[in-house]
């Protein structure tokens, strides 16, 4: 899915995370936890599948994580890719 | 008589060290004059004090925290001793909150070698975990701290202690006056036991100031300061009220476990400890003591508004009081006959010749992780970095018949039911239930409470199956580095080493 425009999903909320998209030659995750120490690792391996999964190759990605769970990850990053996306090519049905 | 007359003294006495009566004033020279009598404690500055007290580099000295988050007398104290030039204290306050902050320069700069406290919080528990001192902190619980002062280890030679009121004679309280706390439980060890006293009075009242929760028999110097605290802030942080519905699910729970843990009988005692869930367990005990007909024989520990409530409802008799946690708990103290203030020694030294905590049925506690053996910390945070107090937990937990622990299972994505806690604060084997919002579990040790609450209908579960649940959520944390320096000591109320924390790697 080709991301075209910058865009904006989530809140800075306890439990929550805030994601922002933007255009890029390639696919940039910038990760920034509360739960660094202990979910870093976890949360990056979540967020590069989900974007896999939604054909998401080339996007700079910067998520600002407080301690959300995977579930809520997954729905912030699907919703940013559908606010920045020319066109939303996913299936709904494979991507849980 | 004003001199000695020597038909009156025989030259063999001074073999046994007598000496003849040389004039009134001759030993005791402030009954020269009505001044020396009445003002000689009266200083004029906080400076002057500090000279006075004899307060040499590398001397031990105390503060009370009873305004917690409010306090202002940690930090001026320490500011006016690096301003005169001091080096290689040891401070020994009560505890240490957010608010001390400031201290990380006089640290830095080494004013301030060592530490004992409670607990810490914020930037400065931030520093001190990242290796910020040579020597490792102490962490004592309440009672513990007085247990090592009197087992000598913790020899304060001089406590500075905030108090809202003093008459120039030293008897001064916290419950009169413009910035009150309620009580002084913390200051009252502190008075009895340091080498020299020296009160920094919000205010200065003429004499007898009543009631005294610090006497004039205890006190050397009285200072009169701007302000010693901001009583708005003593509820701020641990000692919150919530209206967070997750919260108040985990105290109806624990209220519900209380009623059917066996000690909900008339004339039981209770305990609830700082954190949300805690603190409000009290408002859900109302109800069923009512229904059932009962009353609580007394209160104890850090006494709340809705414990206060209670109290003026008749439902629950004493409230023994070692710290207010909040300024409707200091209004009572005054007004209440059955309010009654207490030491930290009163109410949990171990070693004392009697502790409060040692009558108390149930008690509610907060954790920051407790794990399988259901050992509790509430020092360390998941991530390694102190953040919190050992207050009275160890304390209470080991006197108490019924000791709960309160929790949420998980904070954001942490898990507080883990394997193994980062650090030991409270023994496993004091705890008999956990009462968390996805269910209780009662610790093995305890079959007959396991059969009574699940008789009651109660969503029981094995320790392990909450852990297990957790995970299930949150996913597996990965362990935290350490390196091997120690930055903290964790002291068991006996005065034992019950865990080590090591310096955060970064």
């Amino acid at each position: 899915m080709k991301i075209v425009r910058e865009a904006l999903a989530g809140t800075l909320e306890s439990s929550d995370l805030m994601v922002r998209i933007a255009p890029h030659p390639d696919l940039e995750i910038v990760l920034q936890s509360e739960v660094m120490r202990q979910f870093g690792a976890q949360i990056e391996a979540v967020a590069r599948d989900t974007l896999d999964k939604l054909g998401v190759t080339a996007a700079l990605v910067v998520i600002e994580d407080k301690g959300a769970l995977d579930c809520v990850i997954r729905a912030r990053l699907q919703t940013v890719v559908q606010r920045a996306a020319e066109e939303w090519t996913a299936e709904w049905s494979a991507l849980s | 008589m004003t001199t000695s007359d020597p038909r009156r003294f025989d030259a063999s006495l001074r073999a046994q060290g007598l000496d003849p009566f040389a004039g009134v004033a001759a030993r005791i020279a402030h009954v020269a004059s009505a001044e020396t009598r009445h003002e000689r404690k009266l200083c004029k500055s906080l400076e002057d004090a500090i000279r006075a007290s004899g307060l040499k580099n590398g001397m031990t000295i105390s503060l009370h925290h009873g305004f917690r988050e409010g306090d202002k007398t940690i930090n001026m104290v320490v500011a006016k001793l690096a301003e005169m030039g001091f080096r290689d204290l040891t401070l020994a306050p009560s505890s240490l909150l957010s608010c001390n902050a400031p201290l990380i320069e006089h640290i830095k700069s080494g004013v301030i070698r060592r530490i004992y406290t409670s607990g810490m919080r914020g930037k400065l528990a931030e520093a001190i975990s990242h290796g910020l001192m040579e020597e490792p902190i102490h962490v004592h619980s309440h009672g513990g701290r007085v247990h090592l002062m009197d087992r000598g280890e913790l020899n304060v030679d001089v406590a500075f202690l905030g108090v809202s009121t003093s008459d120039p004679f030293g008897n001064a309280n916290a419950v009169s006056g413009l910035s009150r706390c309620g009580s002084l439980g913390y200051a009252m060890v502190d008075a009895e036991r340091a080498r020299t006293v020296v009160l920094l009075a919000e205010a200065i009242v003429p004499f007898p100031n009543a009631p005294a929760s610090i006497r004039h028999d205890q006190v050397d110097y009285v200072v009169q300061v701007a302000q010693i605290g901001d009583p708005a802030k003593i509820s701020v942080g641990a000692t919150r009220m919530t209206s967070n519905p997750r919260e108040l699910l985990i105290s109806r729970l624990a209220a519900e476990v209380v009623e059917h843990s066996g000690w909900f009988e008339e004339g039981f005692s209770l305990q609830t400890g700082s954190g949300a869930s805690a603190t409000a367990v009290t408002r859900f005990l109302e109800d069923r003591m009512v229904r059932k007909g009962i009353k609580a024989s007394f209160a104890l520990g850090g006494i709340t508004g809705s414990i206060v409530d209670l109290h003026q409802k008749g439902l629950i008799g004493k409230l023994y009081d070692t710290q207010s946690f909040d300024s409707q708990a200091a209004e009572s103290l005054r007004v209440n006959p059955g309010h009654i203030e207490i030491s930290t020694n009163t109410y949990a030294n171990p070693t004392s010749k009697g502790a409060l905590s040692d009558w108390v049925d149930v008690v509610i506690l907060s954790a920051l992780e407790i794990d399988l053996d259901f050992n509790v910390n509430v020092i360390t945070g998941s991530d390694g970095v102190m953040r919190g107090a050992s207050g009275g937990h160890s304390d209470v937990a080991a006197g108490a018949n019924l000791p709960i622990v309160v929790a949420p299972l998980i904070r954001s994505r942490i898990p507080t039911v883990v394997e193994r806690v980062t650090t030991v604060v409270t023994p496993g084997e004091t705890i008999g239930v956990l009462v968390t919002d996805h269910g209780v579990a009662v610790n093995p040790r305890r079959p007959d409470l396991d059969a009574r609450l699940r008789e009651a209908g109660l969503p029981v579960f094995p320790i392990e199956e909450l852990h297990r649940r957790s995970l299930a959520i949150t996913g597996a944390p990965q362990p935290i580095p350490f390196l091997d320096k120690i930055v903290g000591v964790i002291r068991y109320r006996d005065g034992t080493v019950a865990d080590v924390v090591r310096q955060v790697a970064d």
